[in-house]
């Protein structure tokens, strides 16, 4: 961006809010920050995270066709990254739980082929070649306020029927066998799951860009596991460290040249980083006797 | 560009065909195409049999950043790219044998090291003397038909070099592959191997990205050596068609970029190979090979 900092900062951050684009910024990135913490959270637990790669990059060719056709890129990233994971959702489960080589070479080919898409529709939409890097690594200014409406109006859905099936799906993710001798539909419960995901994705694309979803996604989930096994104590540090990072992150970009992409993403791997540390040094310590069980064990376990 | 539109309204098949040879930039990017066909396939098949389809994506991610380090500092960027990604092919190696590392950790650092490439992107974009405003299009999804005469016999001597290493190792790679307990017990230094191993797919990633990109070079490993597999059983039957499979997929693509200048040359390279891949699905599904028949063709 432009503006230099300065040594005041309570003017630096008055001149940073007096843009109305950087105001849409902080609202876009806090929406994205709660949900793809809270989601991200359960994600991690379920290991699922390559799940979550695969859906924000089939957004990118959503994006680029909305772009090329002339949409708002938002309905592109939404359209194309719920209807992925309503395609990983019907797939057969015991083909989705074993980690074959013939399985990460089909989501390998799934996204060279998507981010081929995305190429081909920015290259058939002439001169938006700068609009691929924003696409693919973020950017703060162009947040529209229909933009915010349309995040918020997805976010609000996706947290109430996360919370509405919160118990189950914890309950599924730690342990599915006991789950499904209790009752619980196991496949729904995960299928459910995987849209509420699809729709993280697609929302966190629109603040890191769609190669970068891991900074939001699941760095400050894995940094929460790190801490605690407490799920719900888990969930807010997650909420906490993701919009730590967004914030910081959009404050950096604001004054530097640098895209949004590149300072989300080295504070919340820097967290990472630090509870790794710190998660060594309790081990070392002795302090806590749990923490060599693996942190999704417990978490279950208790609740 | 303006000339491939000419040559495409030439009506003979034989004749188009022979104005699309008549073009130096079509030449070199079929020579520079097969030879880094021949290497993805090659590795690419141990690549999917040894399920490391995931380290090739880390491994173009690095090849991104490794590229633009380079050109920020002001040195060519394929000097950057080998560098970077055969080091990080070697630590990958090294660490993965102790299994500290989950897919959490792996997919963290790999996003970090991506935005990393996005801060030297805009390092080298803001600072750099020339503005090279293509070159990040053409890291991330290659510039086959830019490639000029130098740099075609640079491409291919390094390919005849990855050849010759990876077909030395294949052998007790293979072994180890199938069964890394019965290779270690046999005296094959599984471990060392692996992490060889990891360094040719990374110098493989550098050569690549030159022709589909850093974000698309995972797909040209995968998805011919996937199709390969599904098609025949034996493993040196399938090392080898899996070659045959890349270098089909870049001619493929090479010449409908051509007739179809609209199509860029990577989309049209990737489609041919998911769709290759797609089309082996259709083949009645066959066992995978039986343990004791691939051992056999080892030892």
């Amino acid at each position: 961006m432009g503006p230099a900092l300065s040594w005041d900062l309570s003017y630096d951050v008055q001149l940073m809010f007096s843009y109305p684009f950087i105001v849409n910024a902080f609202r876009a990135g806090t929406i994205v920050a709660v949900i793809a913490a809270t989601i991200g959270w359960f994600m991690v637990l379920r290991r699922q995270s390559f799940a979550g790669h695969t859906l924000a990059v089939v957004g990118f060719p959503g994006a680029a066709a909305a772009t090329w056709l002339g949409v708002a890129t938002g309905y592109g990233y939404f359209g194309f990254c719920v209807a992925g994971a309503l395609v990983i959702a019907a797939l057969p489960q015991h083909t989705a739980r074993a980690a074959s080589a013939e399985q990460s070479a089909v989501i390998g080919t799934v996204q060279a082929f998507a981010l081929a898409c995305g190429y081909l529709f920015v290259s058939l939409y002439k001169g938006f070649l700068s609009g691929m890097t924003n696409l693919l690594f973020g950017t703060i200014v162009g947040i529209t306020d229909t933009q915010v409406l349309v995040l918020l109006a997805s976010a609000v859905p996706c947290l109430a029927v996360l919370i509405a099936i919160g118990r189950p799906l914890l309950f599924a993710s730690v342990d599915p066998d006991l789950a499904r001798a209790r009752g619980v539909p196991v496949r729904a419960v995960g299928g459910l799951f995987l849209v509420l995901l699809g729709v993280a994705a697609a929302g966190t694309s629109q603040v890191t860009g769609s190669l970068l979803v891991f900074a939001l996604l699941v760095a400050p989930a894995a940094t929460a596991h790190k801490l605690t096994t407490r799920p719900c104590v888990g969930i807010a540090l997650s909420i906490a460290f993701a919009l730590l990072a967004t914030w910081i992150g959009e404050t950096i970009a604001f004054f530097s040249v640098h895209p949004i992409g590149f300072w989300v993403t080295t504070v919340s791997f820097a967290g990472y980083l630090a509870a790794c540390l710190w998660r060594i040094v309790a081990d070392r310590s002795g302090r806590s006797p749990r923490a060599t069980a693996p942190s999704a064990a417990p978490a279950g376990a208790r609740s | 560009m303006s000339a491939q539109c000419l040559a495409v309204a030439a009506p003979e098949p034989i004749s188009a065909l022979a104005h699309m040879f008549a073009h130096p930039f079509i030449v070199h990017a079929l020579v520079a195409g097969t030879a880094i066909a021949v290497v993805s396939g090659l590795v690419g098949y141990f690549v999917v049999l040894r399920g490391q389809v995931f380290a090739g994506d880390a491994l173009g991610h690095v090849a991104y950043t490794g590229a633009f380090a380079a050109l920020a500092v002001g040195l060519d960027l394929r000097i950057g790219m080998f560098a970077a990604t055969i080091g990080a092919g070697l630590v990958l190696g090294l660490l993965g044998g102790r299994s500290i590392a989950d897919d959490v950790t792996i997919g963290t650092v790999f996003s970090w090291v991506l935005g990393l490439g996005v801060f030297f992107l805009a390092y080298y974009t803001t600072h750099g003397s020339t503005s090279n405003g293509t070159a990040n299009v053409n890291v991330l999804f290659g510039s086959i038909f830019g490639i000029s005469t130098s740099a075609m016999w640079a491409t291919v001597a390094v390919a005849a070099v990855l050849v010759v290493a990876i077909l030395t190792i294949a052998r007790p790679l293979l072994f180890a592959s199938i069964d890394s307990a019965v290779a270690a017990a046999a005296g094959v230094p599984v471990r060392a191997l692996g992490a060889l191993f990891l360094a040719l797919v990374g110098a493989t990633a550098a050569e690549a990205s030159q022709i589909v990109g850093a974000l698309l070079l995972f797909g040209l490993l995968a998805a011919p050596a996937a199709a390969a597999r599904r098609l025949t059983p034996d493993p040196w039957h399938a090392l080898w068609l899996a070659a045959l499979l890349a270098t089909a997929s870049v001619w493929t693509g090479i010449a409908i970029s051509y007739a179809a200048p609209t199509l860029p040359v990577s989309f049209a390279i990737m489609t041919v190979a998911a769709a290759l891949y797609a089309s082996s699905f259709l083949r009645r599904t066959r066992a995978a090979p039986a343990p004791w028949q691939a051992q056999a063709s080892v030892t």
